[in-house]
């Protein structure tokens, strides 16, 4: 055994940072330096009741020193009272920290499904051959490839993360090798965009009738539009009737679960024990989608309305946006958006004078897909790994800090004012009888007009692509990813598929977060499967064994089938692929591992991937 | 522990001396129960504590004083206990008077209000737990020490009640059952009083068939002193290594070597069976020995199994002493633990119900058991709330403060206080015998102030002294430790004998002598004070 403590301490700069956001040590118990109270120190149920500091404070030293080092580690669990061994494991836990030092300057390069479509491959390619292989260091910059940045719509895409004094970090859209080259050079891009959808201005939307259309920054100009009127409609109804008019509305869950929002609400406004927890799950990470982005940077107001609606019917009075890391400008909106309406008393004590209390808290997430799962999440905001736990006990009994929880995610939520607007009835009249409500869809990929899309549930999969301008000029479609790369492919013979819940269910594939991918005969499928195989296997969070092995193993008979030497014949791998599948499904704690093989599966039985040969086709 | 609302542990690292109790104690502290830690040291304990308190070395009179007077200030004091359950009240209020939130302050040098808001958290606890341990008994006012804390459960009524109560964890699987069995100078088994329960000792007179003298017999530290005096001559020392054990080891190994003879029986060959005229080589009571039994800190007794042979030559303790007897002429054959348990309940009422069917089938039971339909008592003390009061009631005790005896002066400026750690036991007679990957060896711990005043730094070795001898040791650095407070424990006796330091003064009541306040100071030593390693550890380096 080799069990060592270490005694790393932090540089004042680290030191600096934690305490910025900690606040000063009140003793050195807990890491002042003097010994000035050496005949007492607090501590116990009260420090330990900070644990959930611990990933915006680690956030708070990476942002400062670039890296988590031993020293900030060792201040930060200090200060926390948490072991180091523990704060080491959260750390590690997310992409988005480095245990090892990092240059000041990082520029993360998305190479995922979508980016890769677009070509991120050839500017990775570029940057390896100019500053070396990725992670090495030039000038003070350095270079990684990304998961997905959820850029799809703009493809490819890049974020650069520069840490010291004045932290930094920016989107970079549609870039090109020049663009990345000037980023690493010491260029700061200019912040990028909102991203308008392409419908803007259109008449009948309701999620997105704002976007690019109003200030997403002017509080008034949302009152203007109608902001907060269906507060003030919420208030009328009283938490009984607002609950009744999402069960009339029959909306269903968009984050992937289609969970009837109805059921939810009422099953914890019902839950004796308080407190009672929101949370908006804006963890957006499976590949390919963007439409929470699109809606939290261009109209960031609907999202706090609808939370409070939501408070207010279910009895909380504390609430998280649980955002992804990789969404500097949404962040910005949302931190805007959060303080303009506590200003203006509709967030905090009282809010319109009607005895609600309810506060906002932004938290963001580092880089981790899992977070995106509800139980995972708590874990992450709770300041430990995030994995995901059992169910039951569901988030509505035991969700948050083992307290009973409504978890939606943004769109789930920015539905809510629309349905108390023009009432449960009306709002189930639209789509069809199962699947309710307008349904926002990414459309990517080899389409001519990406971006985000709203439509009525039940529009096929042939307007979809026809609204999005068709496939590229020149290109034959060879299938449609739908629900990204926890969905599966469908084919070209499948375009009048009804995107509705039941209908893609009955197809064998799902609508999951509204990924619409197409791929067209351009695109290389054997390296867009190895790219879904890396993905989950990266992303698995290790905690269960069928998916901490399956993923690994899958990725594995995926490359000796797409290298042409597969193990026995194409027909043993294919069997072994599908076994494994089976078992992740059958036995993975959560989604990922259910689902880590569903596009892969449906890409060699619709795609026809391996017909014939061993390499892909 | 796990339902109790409030948990003090005073003079206690359970954390690592008492890890299997702790994670009881973790239980409660999951379930919502406040700990509040009292220690010179900020210990890994503290470190779950709401707040630790730490006291100078020996003031612990002084603190419980003071947090007396507080509860008693504020009326927080629990009149109808005091009334119905109590006596001595007006005297122990009169006493602690002096002992304002300032005074204890200056006393004890932790803040007025820190220790304000522990009386307050136990006195308003609907239910507390006090434990202790070493940090209160080994102290020349050791039993004073002991009863200023009962003082606190009196004045607020926690005890006698589930999860309230106050509690000296025990040291090891068995120290209750040694006690329980007899092994007090005054005490018969089942805790029948030698002296004054005539009644008690004439049950034992008949059923032995021999005269017991009605005297208090000597404890260990009255034992040493006989010695010395020239009054006792032979020992038959039992599991027990008081040459590297006792205060001023130096003194007690020349007292053991002077005896006319030396008898002991252990499963190691210790430091004390090395100076031994016989060892009579015991099996390990616990996995060697058949059916024995044991008592634990919450008095429950359990019956051992045998997993294995005894080695070589070794025999189990009940045979070596009935064979003893033989051989001295009184042949009792070879009684079975059983049929020798079965005579201890036919002479201890407190015992009766406890046949070693029902200790096999109900998995252990808690004494007292009186009959074999009494399922044993969860806690003790409960007739106290008793309506109306059964038994005597349960009286206060004045406890004056007195500082420690060996005094810090100039010369002597740094206060040494000795535990243990978590990977070692004692002597270290059983615990050195495997490896820990936390093991450091013998080092003197100090706070980073002092190490940098001295101008010494971590791995040096230095020379400690006392009064009374002096050791060398390389230095570590503690953030628990505050200037002017030093640490060690005494687990490597044969590398470093830290009891070369500490005085052999004693409470004349326990025989429990002051280890746990030492005036040392220390000194670099002449030319290269360099050392790699701590000694006793065989490879990791600290830091």
């Amino acid at each position: 055994m080799d069990l060592r403590l270490l005694e790393a301490e932090p540089t004042d700069a680290e030191r600096d940072a934690v305490d910025a956001f900690l606040g000063p040590p009140v003793s050195a118990w807990v890491g002042a330096d003097a010994v000035q109270d050496g005949h007492a120190a607090h501590g116990g149920h009260a420090a330990r009741a900070e644990r959930h500091q611990l990933l915006p404070v680690l956030h708070a030293l990476h942002a400062r020193a670039g890296w988590i080092s031993p020293g900030g580690l060792n201040y930060i669990a200090r200060r926390l009272t948490v072991p180091p061994a523990d704060v080491y494991g959260v750390a590690t836990f997310y992409a988005l920290f480095s245990p090892t030092p990092r240059p000041p300057r990082v520029l993360h390069v998305c190479n995922d499904l979508v980016c890769r479509c677009a070509g991120s491959q050839a500017i990775v390619d570029a940057l390896s051959d100019e500053f070396g292989p990725e992670g090495s260091e030039r000038d003070g910059a350095s270079w990684i490839a990304s998961p997905c940045l959820g850029q799809c719509d703009r493809a490819p895409a890049a974020m650069l993360v520069q840490s010291g004094e004045e932290p930094l970090e920016r989107e970079l859209t549609a870039i090109t090798t020049a663009d990345a080259r000037a980023v690493l050079d010491g260029s700061t891009p200019e912040p990028p965009r909102s991203a308008i959808p392409p419908q803007a201005g259109t008449d009948k939307l309701r999620l997105l009738h704002r976007i690019g259309i109003v200030d997403p920054e002017s509080l008034d100009d949302y009152r203007a539009t109608g902001g907060y009127a269906a507060l003030r409609r919420a208030f009328d109804l009283g938490p009984d009737g607002v609950i009744r008019e999402l069960a009339d509305s029959k909306l269903l869950g968009r984050g992937g679960a289609a969970f009837p929002i109805g059921r939810k609400w009422e099953a914890v406004a019902r839950q004796p024990r308080r407190p009672h927890y929101l949370i908006c799950n804006a963890d957006e990470s499976e590949p390919g989608t963007f439409k929470d982005r699109v809606i939290m940077e261009g109209d960031p107001f609907s999202l706090i309305e609808a939370m409070t609606i939501a408070a207010y019917a279910t009895g909380c009075e504390r609430g998280f946006i649980y955002l992804r890391g990789e969404y500097p400008l949404a962040e910005r909106r949302l931190e805007h958006a959060i303080e303009q309406v506590r200003e203006r008393g509709l967030l905090g004590q009282d809010v319109f004078g009607r005895g609600l209390h309810f506060e906002i808290e932004l938290r963001k997430g580092a880089g981790a897909y899992i977070c995106g799962e509800e139980t995972a999440l708590f874990a992450s905001i709770e300041g430990f790994r995030g994995e995901p736990r059992n169910k039951p006990p569901f988030p509505v009994t035991h969700g948050l800090f083992g307290q009973p929880t409504v978890v939606n995610n943004v769109e789930t939520l920015v539905n809510v004012p629309a349905i108390l607007l023009e009432g449960g009835a009306a709002f189930a009249a639209i789509g069809t009888e199962r699947s309710t409500g307008p349904k926002l869809f990414c459309l990517c990929g080899s389409v001519a007009k990406p971006g985000v899309y709203e439509v009525p549930l039940g529009t096929t999969l042939r307007e979809l692509l026809t609204l999005a301008g068709g496939v590229l000029d020149g290109s034959a479609l060879r299938g449609v990813l739908l629900g990204g790369a926890a969905g599966s492919f469908v084919t070209p013979d499948d375009l009048d598929l009804p995107l509705t819940f039941e209908d893609t269910r009955a197809a064998g594939t799902t609508l999951g977060s509204g990924v619409v991918m197409a791929v067209d005969d351009r695109v290389d499928l054997g390296e867009l499967l190895m790219a879904i195989a890396a993905f989950f296997r990266d992303e698995s969070c290790g905690q269960c064994v069928p998916c901490r092995v399956g993923t690994v193993r899958q990725e594995e008979a995926l490359a000796r089938l797409i290298s042409g030497r597969p193990r026995g014949t194409v027909a043993d791998e294919l069997a072994l692929i599908a076994e494994i599948g089976q078992a992740m499904r059958d036995a993975s704690i959560c989604g990922l591992g259910q689902t880590a093989s569903s596009a892969i599966e449906s890409a060699i039985a619709r795609l026809a991937v391996f017909d014939g040969n061993g390499a892909a086709t | 522990m796990e339902e109790t609302d409030l948990l003090i542990l005073w003079g206690s690292n359970a954390r690592e001396t008492h890890p299997i109790m702790f994670h009881h104690m973790l239980k409660g502290v999951r379930n919502g129960a406040a700990l509040y830690v009292i220690d010179p040291r900020r210990t890994s304990s503290a470190q779950w504590a709401d707040s630790w308190l730490g006291l100078d070395v020996g003031t612990d009179i002084a603190l419980a004083n003071t947090i007396g007077r507080e509860i008693i200030h504020a009326g927080l004091a629990n009149e109808t206990f005091i009334e119905r359950a109590t006596t001595g009240f007006d005297e122990y209020r009169a006493s602690v008077e002096r002992w304002t939130l300032d005074e204890g302050e200056r006393v004890t040098g932790v803040p007025a209000q820190t220790i304000s808001e522990l009386a307050h958290a136990y006195a308003r606890a609907d239910r507390a737990i006090l434990c202790w341990t070493l940090g209160i008994t080994e102290h020349v006012t050791a039993v004073d020490n002991v009863l200023s804390l009962i003082n606190l459960s009196l004045l607020t009524g926690h005890v006698g009640r589930w999860g309230s109560g106050v509690d000296p964890l025990r040291g090891q699987n068995n120290v209750q059952g040694g006690g329980d069995m007899g092994a007090i100078p005054d005490k018969l088994p089942g805790f029948q009083d030698v002296v004054s329960n005539h009644e008690a000792r004439a049950k034992f007179e008949a059923a032995w068939g021999t005269k017991l003298p009605p005297e208090k017999g000597w404890h260990l530290s009255d034992m040493f002193e006989a010695i010395e005096r020239g009054e006792l001559r032979t020992l038959y020392v039992m599991g027990e290594n008081p040459a590297q054990s006792e205060a001023d080891s130096k003194k007690a190994t020349e007292l053991l070597e002077g005896l006319d003879c030396l008898i002991v029986q252990d499963i190691l060959m210790t430091r004390t069976a090395e100076l031994a005229d016989v060892v009579l080589p015991a099996s390990a009571s616990w996995c060697e020995a058949d059916g024995g039994t044991v008592t634990n800190s919450e008095r429950r007794v359990q019956l051992m199994h045998k997993a294995l042979d005894p080695p070589g030559q070794a025999r189990d303790d009940h045979w070596i002493i009935a064979e003893l007897a033989r051989r001295l002429g009184h042949d009792w054959g070879h009684p079975t633990l059983e049929q020798a348990w079965d005579e201890l309940r036919s002479l201890a009422p407190n015992h009766r119900g406890m046949s070693y069917r029902r200790l096999e089938e109900l998995g252990g039971i808690q004494w007292p058991c009186f009959s074999e339909d009494d399922p044993g008592a969860p806690f003790l003390h409960g007739r106290l709330w008793e309506e109306p009061r059964q038994g005597p009631p349960a009286p206060f005790s004045v406890t004056e403060w007195q500082p420690p005896i060996d005094q810090l002066d100039d010369e002597f400026p740094i206060r040494l206080t000795t535990g243990r750690r978590l990977d070692s036991y004692n002597t270290g007679a059983q615990s050195n015998l495997y490896s820990s990957p936390l093991r450091r060896g013998e080092t003197l711990d100090l706070c980073p102030d002092d190490a940098r005043t001295l101008g010494v730094e971590p791995g040096e070795v230095v020379v400690v002294r006392s009064r009374r001898g002096s050791i060398e040791a390389p230095v570590r650095l503690d953030r628990g430790l505050r200037p002017g407070l030093a640490f060690m424990t005494f687990h490597f006796g044969d590398r470093i004998d830290v009891n070369t330091l500490t005085r052999d003064t004693f409470d004349k009541r326990s025989g429990t002598a002051e280890f746990k306040a030492t005036a040392i100071r220390i000194e670099k030593r002449n030319g290269n004070g360099r050392a790699a390693a701590a000694v006793g550890a065989p490879t990791e380096v600290n830091g």
